[in-house]
């Protein structure tokens, strides 16, 4: 998709009203999807590119099917936050999918990485538990999932990277405490059981230090040896 | 979306021992078996006896009622948790008087007082095409009633006050189609069981049908449907509401709320022409002329200021898709000027509107809506008072004025 299209679609939208205040007659909205996600743009930005509150999540491109499969959990209450599980509720498949696809082919720039406040020492947790995992308390390393580079496999597993922390940290504690479900088996809830309070405070920590790539690249369907099954991501 | 009601004042023990009767076995003609599914759809039974992520028509929805919490039950033909043991004289028994197998009560929450009107044919189609759905193994959850409602003796209270059994009776003096459109509203539609107000005892006031009401539990307010006093459909044309039913957005406002569930689940399966005839028979409801003269007493100094306030906010915040001067992009937008729904005594819709924003349903005439914000965390109390009050007020419309406590009781009113 034209990348330039949203903003194209954006300023056509803001024209309008005034022409149709002036001519009295009855203007349509603009037919694109930029015009129908307005509604997402007070928590996600305009180009799904975040806002300055650290727990709304940036959407731009995450893989459309990981974006898709978020959307039908929240329409069917699998994933709790009830400003959302009230918007996408009487939603069909279809459209959510094209919602997914829509912000999936988005690449807004992404925001520095905040300078880390914590400790070497939790930054070194992080990156240990992040690249090769915990063997000791069964902790796979994030990389063998989310890929070497954290950037995500297609279709169904996102990129670590350009997530803020406390994004993070609510995220894995919203699997332990079963506000967030994925599809059976749900690999993150295990994942994330196994994560003692101070893991999930350095993962986060180190995750959220690290530069985002400009322009995210997904390991390809199939092509890491996952430790445990996933129902977002089947073989 | 849980379902409330307060249609309830009752009930007791689950008393109800499966039917001894031996369920007819035939097969029933496909196209009887396609009646009843489309049926079943106009009376929207999936909403209810459908869980989120359930299995479908396997029940265990929770309803909130002020009396505490009820679930449906599973309607699927698994003879053990399900109705598959009843015979069509039972489930005729149940859609028409409100009685299990056993002679049991049954809770007004399942509204068969408007499902009373419904003939014996139709309530046959509809048992015909239950059959045909696959059975799921469920047993019913116990409702968690508080004291003295949990005792379903008290349903026959209920039922000397506000139960008129009887089958739809067509009224010759009128059209077939206003015949077909006051079946479905009064019968399977059960409208009435949201737009006819409340009482206290928990059920519809007949003497204000589709008046209008606030439905318990949701803090949605269902508007009249007729066009007396406060809004109602009096300058809406036929064409308008059934786009408004069948697609969810028209050229004289959108759908939201609890209606859109109606619409989601149910209304966008019906035919034009049943559609057309709902349409029919709710203009005949509507009493015609403009809607009384709203008794405001602005402008007074504090309520201008207070409008001027609520102007540079909807300037900013507003505009750009309800239009400068409220006439919207119908029907992606809809307009605010001239809506009656948002001059309505209580505000609580365009309250809650502000705070949470919205999508009209996803539906086969409108597949893709577009969406209003939810303007909850950037306006404070006041700020919504204030873009109300001049949404309520403004360009020739006859609200009053909110005040920023309305608004802040509404931020704690459950989404979902
Ligand atoms: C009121 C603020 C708000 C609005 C409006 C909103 N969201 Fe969200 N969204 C959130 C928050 C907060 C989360 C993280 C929720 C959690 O804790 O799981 C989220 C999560 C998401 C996610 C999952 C992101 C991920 O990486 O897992 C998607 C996809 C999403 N939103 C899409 C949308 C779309 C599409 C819309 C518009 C139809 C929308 N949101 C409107 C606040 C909002
Ligand atoms: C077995 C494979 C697997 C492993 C190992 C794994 N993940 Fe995941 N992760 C997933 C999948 C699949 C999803 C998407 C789940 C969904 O559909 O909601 C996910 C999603 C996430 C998300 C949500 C991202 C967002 O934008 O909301 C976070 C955060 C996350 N994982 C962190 C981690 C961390 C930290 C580790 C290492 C401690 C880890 N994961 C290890 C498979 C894995
Ligand atoms: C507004 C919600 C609602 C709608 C709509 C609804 N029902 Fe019900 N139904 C209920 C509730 C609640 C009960 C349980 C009542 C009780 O326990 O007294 C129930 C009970 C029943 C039962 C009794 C089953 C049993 O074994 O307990 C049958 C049969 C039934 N409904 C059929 C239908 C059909 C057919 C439709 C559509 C034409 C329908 N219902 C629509 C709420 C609803
Ligand atoms: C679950 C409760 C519920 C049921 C059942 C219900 N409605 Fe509604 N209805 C509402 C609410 C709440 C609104 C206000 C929100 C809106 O305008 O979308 C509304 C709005 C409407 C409006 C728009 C009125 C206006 O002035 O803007 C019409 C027309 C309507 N309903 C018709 C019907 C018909 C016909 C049925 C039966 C098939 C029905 N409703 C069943 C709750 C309900
Ligand atoms: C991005 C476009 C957009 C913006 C900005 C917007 N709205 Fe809306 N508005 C809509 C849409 C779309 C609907 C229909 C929503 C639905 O059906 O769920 C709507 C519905 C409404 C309704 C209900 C109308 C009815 O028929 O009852 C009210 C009231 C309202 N908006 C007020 C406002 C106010 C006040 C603001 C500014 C604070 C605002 N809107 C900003 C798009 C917008």
């Amino acid at each position: 998709m034209d990348r330039f299209l949203p903003l194209t679609a954006l300023l056509a939208l803001f024209a309008l009203p005034i022409d149709a205040a002036q001519s009295q007659t009855t203007e349509r909205a603009p037919d694109t999807m930029a015009a129908r996600v307005l509604a997402c743009a007070p928590c996600h930005g305009a180009e799904g590119e975040g806002t300055s509150d650290a727990y709304f999540p940036r959407l731009a491109g995450k893989p459309a099917g990981y974006l898709y499969n978020q959307l039908i959990a929240f329409r069917d209450g699998r994933r709790r936050y009830p400003p959302m599980n009230y918007l996408l509720e009487f939603q069909t498949d279809d459209y959510l999918k094209k919602i997914a696809e829509y912000f999936a082919s988005l690449r807004p720039a992404f925001p520095p990485p905040v300078p880390p406040v914590d400790s070497k020492e939790v930054l070194a947790r992080g990156e240990q538990i992040v690249k090769n995992g915990d063997p000791q308390h069964g902790i796979p390393p994030c990389s063998a999932c989310h890929g070497p580079a954290l950037g995500g496999m297609e279709p169904g597993i996102p990129g670590l990277l350009g997530l803020r922390a406390a994004y993070i940290s609510g995220q894995l504690g919203g699997w332990r405490y079963g506000t967030r479900t994925a599809f059976a088996p749900d690999c993150m809830q295990i994942v994330a059981g196994l994560l003692t309070e101070v893991d999930v405070k350095a993962v986060a920590a180190y995750l959220s230090s690290r530069p985002a790539p400009a322009d995210p690249s997904f390991a390809p369907r199939g092509s890491l040896p996952m430790p445990l099954e996933c129902g977002s991501e089947p073989h | 979306m849980s379902r409330t009601s307060t249609g309830l004042l009752v009930g007791l023990v689950l008393a109800l021992s499966p039917a001894t009767a031996s369920a007819q076995q035939k097969a029933a003609d496909p196209a009887v078996i396609a009646k009843g599914e489309y049926l079943a759809r106009a009376g929207d039974c999936i909403a209810c006896h459908t869980a989120r992520e359930g299995k479908t028509f396997a029940g265990g929805l929770p309803m909130k009622t002020p009396f505490g919490t009820l679930y449906t039950s599973n309607i699927t033909p698994d003879p053990q948790t399900g109705i598959g043991t009843w015979t069509s004289d039972q489930f005729y028994q149940m859609m028409h008087n409100g009685r299990f197998p056993d002679g049991g009560l049954v809770y007004p929450a399942m509204p068969f007082a408007s499902y009373t009107q419904v003939t014996r044919e139709d309530s046959d189609a509809i048992y015909a095409y239950l059959r045909t759905v696959p059975p799921v193994k469920q047993l019913n959850k116990p409702h968690d009633l508080t004291f003295p409602f949990n005792n379903r003796s008290l349903i026959l209270g209920w039922r000397t006050l506000f139960f008129r059994e009887g089958e739809f009776k067509p009224d010759p003096t009128k059209s077939a189609e206003w015949n077909r459109g006051n079946y479905l509203v009064e019968g399977l539609g059960h409208c009435g069981m949201c737009h006819t107000p409340i009482n206290a005892l928990g059920g519809s006031k007949q003497s204000q049908a589709f008046e209008g009401g606030l439905i318990p539990m949701q803090n949605w307010y269902a508007p009249s449907l007729t066009s007396n006093k406060e809004t109602g459909l009096g300058d809406w044309t036929i064409e308008e509401i059934v786009d408004y039913l069948r697609k969810g957005v028209s050229a004289k406002g959108a759908v939201y709320g609890p209606m859109a569930e109606v619409v989601y689940n149910s209304l966008q399966y019906l035919n034009d022409d049943d559609v057309r005839a709902m349409a029919v028979y709710l203009k005949g409801l509507a009493q015609g002329g403009p809607p009384e003269k709203a008794s405001t007493s602005l402008p007074s100094a504090e309520s201008s200021l207070l409008l001027s306030f609520g102007k540079s906010i909807y300037d900013r915040d507003c505009a750009s898709c309800h239009g400068a001067t409220g006439q919207g992009m119908p029907p992606d937008y809809p307009p605010l000027a001239g809506n009656q729904s948002i001059q309505m005594v209580s505000a609580v819709n365009s309250i809650r509107m502000v705070l949470n924003g919205g999508y009209p349903p996803g539906t086969s005439g409108n597949p893709m809506p577009h969406g209003m914000p939810p303007f909850a965390q950037k306006l404070s109390d006041d700020e919504v008072a204030a873009v109300v009050t001049y949404i309520r007020t403004a360009w020739g419309n006859r609200g009053e004025p909110v005040s920023a406590r309305q608004a802040n009781e509404l931020r704690a009113a459950t989404l979902n």
